[in-house]
């Protein structure tokens, strides 16, 4: 009689749905899953030694590389801790600003995980629809610091600069032209925020169309309900945070239970799920969608009505402005000290967590008072999820596989740090 | 972390001798146990009603070699004058031939923990010491927490630090044979060897690093009392 085994298969390194650099190690039995072995690190890059090794502010750039899809909200957590540590305060504005930032940063991670994570299962429509959206975003993300992805915006003591007084326009091209370009600068004929309304009044019916195309779908639903289901229970014992708490039932959100930036400004709902299974973390996730939308119109409407500084006026932190520095001795050796030495901060440790798009993302820095830091550790919430996936994903089938490594909502870039 | 004073007290009580120490800083609290009694605690706070840590968001490992130790004078030399600030023995200062050995002394390794109450909506850092620096061995928090389990692996890749009793210690973010730890803060920043692609061999093939250390700003320590005052007014707001 022959033998009966399980069989040992490879998924990735290069695998589309892999999504990334994910070596994932099946056991089958069948087409069963009997144990799942990520190996990760294949995009280690030792980020938080590198950032021991330069001064505080040469590292917000590194931030943006982690989650690089949701690049703002990563620089907020380092950002935030170094403020907590040298005792500086963000004027209101700098506040407000972060505060829209990170809910743009949620839509823009949000709409990658939909779009991707429906191409996956096989909904191919849904990711050409939300490259669309996310397009408009990153030419915010482009006019406030010049990068559509890695944009180093967020500074300690606030950010780089105010918001631009006029939306850049396109240009006419070979790709954008006639009907096409006039459409696209209709929306961009006054400033960003002005650009952003437009944005937010439109946003909900784009919202419309993905759940059209996915939410009543039979396939969808055949491919995620009862899908890696998580309890509770299970989520908490695997530290994990986001939305992937929230579709368990958990109503638990940073930006409620311990408000940073100036989220208790505004108002907004938190969605939860009830069954835990990929189902309900798409539900989830494009509830949220509609209520950072809700948070980015109130913050449009908060900045319209209240200009002001955006940067700590405290040269030991931030720079002088360059017309400062043409004739004022003082501004100059302040942005001289600043640049080639950075400033020292006091000798202690913090940790500071942000509501990223994915989940907690927190910066823990412990400092002895040099102009370094003594160690950076970056807590990922991915990085938590992925090592469930073992738990999760036995006894499923292999195609369950793709889809509870898309509703994981994983980067490598943070992962693997 | 936690903003309750209330947090600090139940620990004392709780747990008297057994906190080696407490700290506040920025109104986070941390506490420090013996490696050896660190499973009894923590597995008390996971449980005890007035703690109710479920969750255990983060471990990390923490190499103490070379704290507050900065490579380039800035006090008392107005009279010589200022050094180049080039000598040291930071990460980006040698290569592996040229790593300093270590140093007899005090602990360099820890693990620090960071736990979070969902229920009560507080924080906690717990941090414990490995007795011996030339074997860092402190227990594993798998039992208590599954979330452990990657953070730990993570941390004995990168520091060393075994943790005794986890069910799967590998190595989890270096390269498959990798030799060393490269987070220690006597591992080379260019680290030791790189890859390339040997066309006549047809695989890619292992071999020492090329480029030089490099610093381009040197690490200072200097005492401002600007923002000692910062932090005091930041305390009396509350």
């Amino acid at each position: 009689m022959a033998e009966i085994r399980n069989y040992t298969m490879n998924f990735g390194p290069q695998h589309p749905a892999a999504h990334g650099v994910l070596r994932l190690v099946l056991e089958l039995d069948g087409e069963t899953i009997v144990r799942a072995d990520p190996h990760v690190g294949l995009l280690h890059r030792g980020t938080e030694k590198l950032a021991e090794s330069k001064p505080y502010n040469q590292s917000i750039g590194y931030m943006d590389r982690l989650d690089y899809v949701s690049m703002m909200c990563n620089e907020h957590a380092y950002v935030r801790a170094i403020e907590r540590l040298l005792g500086v305060d963000p004027p209101a504005r700098a506040q407000v600003i972060r505060t829209m930032f990170d809910e743009i940063t949620r839509i823009l991670n949000h709409l990658m995980w939909l779009g991707s994570n429906a191409l996956d299962l096989g909904a191919m429509t849904l990711f050409l629809y939300a490259f669309r959206e996310r397009e408009e975003l990153m030419d915010c993300y482009e006019a406030v610091s010049g990068a559509r992805l890695h944009a180093t915006y967020y500074r300690p003591g606030g950010v780089y600069r105010d918001l631009p007084e006029q939306m850049p326009q396109y240009k006419e091209s070979p790709w954008t032209k006639g009907a096409d370009l006039k459409r696209r600068n209709d929306w961009r004929q006054g400033s960003m925020l002005d650009f952003l309304d437009a944005f937010c009044a439109d946003f909900p019916k784009r919202v419309d169309e993905y759940e059209t195309l996915l939410t009543d779908n039979r396939i969808w639903k055949q491919r995620t309900v009862n899908i890696g289901v998580i309890s509770p229970e299970m989520a908490l014992r695997w530290g994990m945070t986001g939305p992937m708490l929230r579709g368990s039932g958990v109503a638990w959100d940073l930006r409620k239970k311990q408000p940073y930036a100036a989220y208790n400004r505004f108002e907004f709902d938190i969605p939860v799920g009830v069954n835990g299974d990929c189902y309900d973390r798409y539900l989830v996730r494009v509830e949220e969608m509609r209520q950072s939308n809700r948070i980015v119109k109130q913050c449009v409407d908060w900045l319209r009505g209240n200009p002001g500084e955006v940067m700590v006026r405290n040269f030991k932190v931030a720079p002088p402005s360059r017309v400062e520095m043409k004739d004022d001795m003082e501004a100059l050796i302040h942005h001289f000290k600043l640049f080639t030495e950075g400033y020292c901060v006091p000798a202690g440790e913090v940790y500071c967590a942000v509501e990223a798009p994915k989940g907690e993302f927190g910066a823990y820095l412990i400092s002895d008072g040099a102009n370094k830091p003594f160690r950076v550790k970056l807590r990922a919430p991915g990085f938590a999820h992925l090592s469930a996936m073992d738990e999760i994903v036995r006894g499923h089938m292999l195609p369950d596989v793709v889809a509870v490594i898309g509703t994981l909502d994983i980067v490598f870039g943070e992962i693997d740090r | 972390m936690s903003e309750s004073p209330v947090l600090i007290d139940a620990l004392k009580s709780r747990f008297g001798d057994q906190l080696l120490s407490t700290t506040v800083c920025c109104n986070q609290f941390t506490i420090e146990v013996a490696a050896d009694q660190a499973l009894d605690v923590l597995r008390a706070l996971r449980d005890e009603s007035g703690f109710r840590f479920t969750q255990m968001i983060d471990l990390c490992g923490v190499d103490y070699l070379s704290y507050g130790i900065s490579e380039w004078e800035t006090e008392a030399v107005t009279d010589t004058g200022f050094s180049r600030g080039v000598d040291g023995e930071g990460p980006g200062r040698f290569d592996w031939a040229g790593r300093p050995q270590q140093s007899p002394g005090a602990r360099r390794y820890a693990a620090v923990v960071h736990l979070l109450s969902i229920e009560l909506n507080q924080r906690l850092r717990v941090r414990y010491f490995a007795p011996d620096d030339a074997l860092p061995i402190v227990p594993s928090l798998v039992e208590i927490w599954n979330s452990a389990n990657w953070f730990e692996r993570e941390a004995f890749d990168l520091f060393g630090i075994v943790f005794e009793g986890h069910p799967d210690l590998r190595r989890l973010l270096t390269d498959y044979g990798f030799i060393g730890h490269p987070f220690r803060k006597d591992f080379p920043l260019i680290g030791n060897v790189e890859v390339r692609y040997d066309p006549d061999k047809g695989r890619v093939v292992y071999e020492p690093v090329t480029i030089e250390p490099r610093v381009g700003v040197p690490r200072v320590v200097r005492e401002d009392s600007r923002y000692l005052q910062a932090q005091n007014e930041l305390a009396q707001k509350g």
